[in-house]
């Protein structure tokens, strides 16, 4: 997973469909990127913050239990013990740290599940930078919880009412700000979606998942893992992980929700900017994505993950609500461990394919822990 | 890597926009474009009818698309109506085929659409319904060139937009494109009502009537007479979109449609 091109295409996906106000912006944020990646001090704050306050590096757990039941041997790689409770944190801090620099005193971000907005509240928290999240209605009110942590880390919460008043709606209403306020403000965009150079970008700060990941693998197993599975919804915790193990024999596995599979229902589009699978009609309106996780209910999905299935490197499978929800049950009961709806989708995958892959070796990036999904998850089981 | 190709050199003749508003120019006119949504509600035709016969020098027709991103609460609403109502790219360019308005039509529309149908067939599609111009807010120029091959051939006028946050360089290049008018995005913002005429207005339109000599027309956050006869000191016209569509949304209809057009005309002509 190198750099993107020019013009920030992966293969034929990717690009920079912006509204002119903001290409001077992205053109900015993307110097200013390449500056602070290359640059030694930049890493080591970044690193030393995430290290000191975010808790890295995360460990990778074996899953002695669930490698029993299943006949596959599992290892989890633990983003859930994050500070913040997600993968969202590695991504926040990097681009907080940019907006510094760039001399930016306000932060906007969209949030779906709440995951990346209680992220951003944090590092504007701790930065002493203005906040303002956009969340579809839906999700304020399917994540009540994390709204208020939100409110709590002292950012503005601004429920979104158009469209599908989801994800998607999210992201429309951030880039609306964006627009307007682009001298002063940064787009803290949560995935590896958008305009160049935020694909690449983010995946970047996701980087730290995998190059740590294939580390611990080799001191736990002596080598790598026969398949990397991570969900995908825009697929920042999996292009995160993919990229630690793109150079390897390691097979690599995105799983989307059933409802809201770009990938595998999508056909190419351009929407928020990049040009990439996309659920949409025949005259190109973008339909609306179905997930029993906010985090996933995106009709889109990261031009690189499009990249990557196009070529074959990675292949994308889908899983339903229902399988997500005994998936979200199994690990709890055998390991101990809630995870968040979203990762649940990985391990729906794992539990579906086991029977196919006996034997071999399974690391599944474990994106978040299900303390938000806990309430929704009550309400359904009973 | 596919990069796209930049745009081809700007055709050496000018398109039925382009002559029909320098036309008006040269006459001494104030230029005047309004925005109408399409499909929004079934007499939207005589909504356009309406709008011609009280003075536009041409009209922006949205097509609507599902998301927005330029577009403030007013326009987003009304494509949230219009497509409720079954509005499609297909019927809204039928309809605009047997719409004799008498003045030139440009499509307003986001990208997705054009690329869904495909370059080529979209802007034979234009073309065919008489549609003179595109407008499409989320294709900036480093990305328009596959597009521009495609508009230029089918005999379409590409507008792009011109922003307060460009550099002179890119405000340069920008016109040099740019078919028909260039059209200068008049505040950081998306479209819809002001109360105030944002200073970013004039500024941007002293720039561009510096670098060019196509028409200039300033848009976004022009919401009253007042504001358009202010905005047309500096530039050669303006295009008001959110101000008209509310009048619409409200239940206004053609007539008035007719008597705001008929306002900003009587603004620009100093009455």
């Amino acid at each position: 997973m190198g750099e993107p091109s020019p013009a920030g295409r992966f293969g034929q996906f990717g690009g920079r469909f912006v509204p002119e106000t903001l290409v001077p912006a992205c053109e900015d944020l993307e110097a200013e990127f390449r500056a602070a990646w290359g640059d030694p001090a930049f890493r080591a704050e970044l690193d030393g913050i995430l290290r000191d306050y975010g808790g890295r590096p995360s460990p990778v757990t074996e899953c002695h239990r669930l490698s029993d039941r299943l006949g596959v041997r599992v290892l989890l790689k633990r983003e859930d013990l994050n500070h913040t409770g997600s993968h969202k944190i590695n991504n926040v801090i990097g681009q907080t740290l940019l907006a510094r620099r760039m001399g930016k005193t306000r932060i906007v971000a969209e949030t779906g599940a709440g995951q990346h907005g209680v992220a951003t509240a944090t590092a504007c928290a701790l930065f002493g930078l203005e906040c303002k999240v956009y969340m579809g209605e839906v999700d304020v009110a399917r994540q009540a919880l994390n709204v208020f942590r939100m409110r709590l880390l002292g950012a503005e919460v601004e429920p979104v009412v158009s469209g599908s008043r989801t994800l998607k709606d999210a992201v429309n209403e951030a880039m609306r700000d964006w627009v307007a306020t682009v001298e002063t403000t940064h787009y803290c965009l949560g995935s590896v979606m958008g305009p160049h150079p935020y694909p690449w970008m983010v995946r970047e700060f996701q980087r730290v998942i995998g190059d740590e990941a294939r580390a611990q693998c080799l001191a736990v197993l002596g080598r790598d893992p026969d398949v990397v599975a991570a969900c995908v919804g825009g697929g920042s915790n999996a292009a995160g992980i993919f990229s630690g193990f793109v150079g390897t024999g390691a097979e690599l596995v995105g799983v989307e929700p059933a409802g809201g599979a770009a990938i595998g229902r999508g056909i190419p589009g351009v929407v928020h900017g990049s040009k990439s699978f996309l659920l949409q009609d025949e005259y190109g309106q973008v339909l609306e994505a179905h997930s029993i996780s906010a985090g996933l209910d995106y009709p889109g999905v990261g031009p690189e993950h499009a990249h990557l299935a196009s070529i074959g490197r990675a292949r994308y499978e889908a899983v339903t609500d229902d399988e997500v929800v005994a998936a979200f049950q199994v690990l709890s009961r055998l390991e101990g461990i809630i995870p968040a709806l979203e990762p649940a989708h990985a391990i729906a995958w794992l539990l579906r394919a086991a029977p196919g892959i006996q034997g071999r070796t399974v690391l599944v990036n474990l994106s978040g822990r299900g303390d938000k999904d806990v309430a929704q998850m009550m309400e359904r089981l009973g | 890597m596919s990069d796209p190709a930049p745009p081809p050199e700007r055709p050496a003749e000018a398109g039925t926009l382009e002559r029909t508003l320098r036309g008006a120019r040269a006459a001494g006119r104030n230029l005047l474009v309004p925005y109408v949504t399409g499909g929004l509600g079934a007499d939207w035709p005589d909504v356009v009818r309406a709008v011609a016969a009280a003075g536009a020098d041409a009209i922006e027709i949205g097509i609507p698309f599902s998301d927005p991103v330029m577009d403030g609460p007013t326009i987003q609403a009304a494509s949230e109506r219009a497509l409720a109502q079954g509005a499609t790219p297909v019927a809204i360019l039928d309809q605009l085929a047997s719409l004799d308005a008498g003045v030139p039509l440009a499509v307003m529309t986001y990208y997705n659409l054009v690329f869904r149908a495909g370059h080529q067939r979209f802007a034979e599609s234009l073309a065919a319904a008489g549609v003179s111009a595109a407008i499409l807010p989320d294709l900036p120029l480093d990305e328009a060139g596959p597009w521009c091959v495609a508009a230029d051939a089918g005999g379409v006028e590409t507008v792009l937009l011109a922003a307060p946050t460009g550099s002179d360089e890119r405000l340069r290049r920008i016109c040099r494109r740019s078919r028909g008018f260039v059209y200068g995005v008049g505040l950081l913002g998306v479209t819809g009502e002001r109360a105030d005429l944002a200073a970013t207005a004039t500024t941007i339109a002293r720039r561009l009537k510096g670098l060019t000599d196509l028409p200039v027309l300033v848009g976004i956050g022009v919401s009253n007479a007042a504001q358009a006869a202010a905005v047309s000191r500096e530039a050669d016209g303006v295009v008001v979109g959110s101000a008209l569509v509310r009048r619409v949304l409200e239940g206004g209809g053609p007539e008035a449609a007719h008597a705001f057009v008929a306002e900003l005309r009587a603004g620009l002509d100093g009455r």
